[in-house]
């Protein structure tokens, strides 16, 4: 400790090279955790950024806030004859909507962390390597959750009613959440491949909000010329909003809630490890 | 298992090419357990790209390499499960606090929930860094970022640590705190590769030096050899008046041979090994009536050395080692 006076430490607390000492030496190796164990890790450090950065779950619930009153009040009359009406057509769409467009920010959260020197220290541990991916997409369904319960809570605010009660809203929303689970692994993929945080921002909008629009989200498909019906009609996010109506309602197609599961576990199939492949061979 | 079981790291002829750039080109390495070894080299040498491969963290083009004694392509989780990483860029999570990154570290690690919150706690106090704990890392300073760093590096003692330019851009007292953790970990057995720009910390530090340049080792040896091979020092003399630096040239080269002029028309240097022979060239400069603004015996620094090994500066090629460099980092 020559090299350093004491005095200094007055200024600002310095190590202490007897306590690093001792730290040294009463560390052992325990025995390397599970992959769920290391994957809830990373889902808490997800949660963790969460609740340092609030305002990160603004982005994700205003827009769709503002969807809801916008398109409820604005042309609710216009497009399902009265503003209730319509209410109960696009709320459920709109849960779908807010989540899906969450996941986005999946993609961008990843390509972010690739900027920081944090990612070497996770890929140079001996823990089971897809685990910071999966744990953080475990952790931004904590967020999903958030922004579809800010929605579902608005509704019944402005006089949604759902047939189904709670459990139904519980069902959609877990429906939901499982889908949106599948889709991240697209954003995290293009994560991944794009440069900038900005870019994968675009790139995943450019995707997702004509793919949401184009679907029955908002409009019943059958008032759309034929061949963009035809689309529509097979578009998961369609099958998804169906689906979610269905479970809120009471009156659900046992056939969409299987669509929407078996388009989750194809994207999870085709995307978790291309995503994993990408993040251990991207420097 | 290995042929040299006290070599902690023996790398041959590794290559790592980013597109047109061969970062890393036919290095080899021999580092000894319970050693601190130093590979010098300036900014893009290919010295972070060397240590990201013997980390596991990018696949070597050509070339093998074993760290303590498993294979780094072959045998990467066992590397993984006993060095760890301090990175140029520091390796800690910029949104959590500091406690939080250590607790994050030491659950991924194995450690319960209340071992992992007691060890962060010791380490946090260990590091200088208790009152800070409850802060988000982004509002830390250097030194104190350098600090967590290696203390979330070390919340399992590793057997063997890669510091990535550990004091860059660190102020000289941080810096000495950096070095006085370093010899702690090397007391308590850890074999670390360090890597650095500058000579001065692998001379303080270093058992053995490799010197980088171009994605090649040009020159290896013990600090002491390093510093032979380029003359040990030098004495460098600033003068009031430009026009006597002819004769002041002629005075020392006469007293202490070969002599640099320097860029700065007032200011030259000339090999010198110690200080006896330095005041007496010093006194015949006095003697020749060369007025003397300032003078100062230093050890080589590292354009010196670089200097006297390739014949060209560290910094010749600013625009082919930007481009290294950044390719280098995951952008």
């Amino acid at each position: 400790m020559s090299a350093t006076p004491t005095t200094q430490t007055r200024f600002e607390p310095a190590a202490d090279e007897a306590a690093v000492r001792s730290a040294l030496s009463s560390s052992s190796r325990p025995p390397l955790p599970s992959a769920l164990s290391a994957t809830l890790t990373f889902g808490w450090r997800g949660m963790l950024k969460v609740k340092h950065v609030p305002e990160q779950l603004l982005d994700v619930t205003i827009t769709p806030v503002m969807f809801v009153l916008m398109f409820t009040y604005l042309f609710g009359g216009a497009i399902a004859g009265s503003t209730g009406e319509y209410l109960d057509y696009i709320l459920p769409g709109i849960l779908v909507m807010s989540v899906l467009f969450t996941t986005v920010y999946s993609g961008v959260a990843l390509n972010t962390d690739l900027t920081k020197g944090v990612v070497d220290r996770f890929r140079s541990l001996p823990i089971w390597r897809p685990a910071p991916l999966v744990g953080s997409v475990v952790g931004d369904s904590v967020r999903y959750l958030v922004a579809g319960t800010v929605i579902v809570v608005l509704g019944v605010i402005l006089g949604y009613r759902p047939g189904a009660g709670v459990l139904g809203v519980v069902a959609a929303l877990a429906l939901v959440i499982v889908f949106a689970f599948g889709l991240s692994w697209v954003f995290t993929t293009i994560g991944l491949l794009l440069r900038s945080p900005n870019a994968v921002m675009n790139a995943g909008f450019m995707g997702i909000f004509p793919l949401t629009f184009l679907s029955n989200v908002f409009v019943d498909p059958e008032t759309l010329p034929s061949g963009l019906e035809a689309f529509v009609d097979v578009n998961p996010i369609s099958i998804l909003a169906t689906a979610s109506r269905g479970l809120m309602e009471g009156n659900v197609d046992a056939g969409d809630i299987a669509i929407v599961l078996g388009t989750a576990a194809v994207l999870t199939a085709i995307f978790a490890p291309l995503t994993t492949r990408l993040y251990r061979s991207r420097a | 298992m290995t042929t040299h079981s006290n070599l902690a790291v023996e790398a041959e002829g590794l290559v790592k090419a980013f597109g047109e750039i061969k970062a890393v080109d036919g290095v080899d390495l021999a580092v000894r357990g319970g050693s601190v070894y130093g590979v010098l080299g300036p900014n893009g040498a290919g010295k972070t790209t060397t240590i990201r491969m013997l980390a596991t963290l990018l696949h070597p083009d050509a070339g093998s390499a074993r760290v303590l004694g498993h294979d780094i392509v072959e045998e990467a989780d066992a590397v993984r499960a006993a060095v760890s990483l301090t990175g140029q860029l520091a390796s800690v999570d910029e949104d959590l606090t500091g406690q939080e990154n250590l607790v994050l570290i030491a659950r991924l690690l194995g450690l319960k929930r209340a071992e992992a919150k007691a060890r962060a706690t010791e380490l946090l106090e260990a590091f200088g860094l208790a009152d800070a704990a409850g802060r988000l890392v982004k509002n830390f300073s250097g030194g104190m970022r350098r600090r967590l760093d290696i203390a979330a590096s070390i919340v399992v003692t590793p057997k063997l640590m890669f510091l990535d330019e550990p004091t860059t851009g660190l102020d000289p007292r941080s810096r000495n705190q950096v070095w006085d953790i370093i010899r702690a970990l090397v007391d308590g057995g850890t074999t670390i590769l360090l890597c650095t720009q500058y000579l001065d910390e692998a001379d303080r530090l270093a058992d053995g030096i490799a010197v980088i340049d171009r994605g090649k080792v040009i020159a290896e040896g013990t600090p002491a050899q390093l510093k032979a091979s380029v003359g040990r020092g030098a004495l460098h003399v600033r003068l009031l008046d430009p026009d006597q630096r002819p004769e002041a040239e002629r005075v020392l080269a006469h007293e202490l041979g070969s002599v640099h002029l320097e860029p700065d028309p007032a200011s030259l240097s000339a090999s010198c090994a110690d200080a006896d022979r330095a005041a007496e060239a010093m006194a015949e400069l006095s003697r020749s009536s060369v007025r003397v603004a300032g003078f100062s015996l230093g050890q080589p620094s590292l354009d010196e050395v670089f200097l006297a090994l390739t014949g060209h500066p560290a910094e010749e090629e600013p625009a082919q080692e930007a481009t290294a460099t950044k390719e280098e980092q995951p952008a």
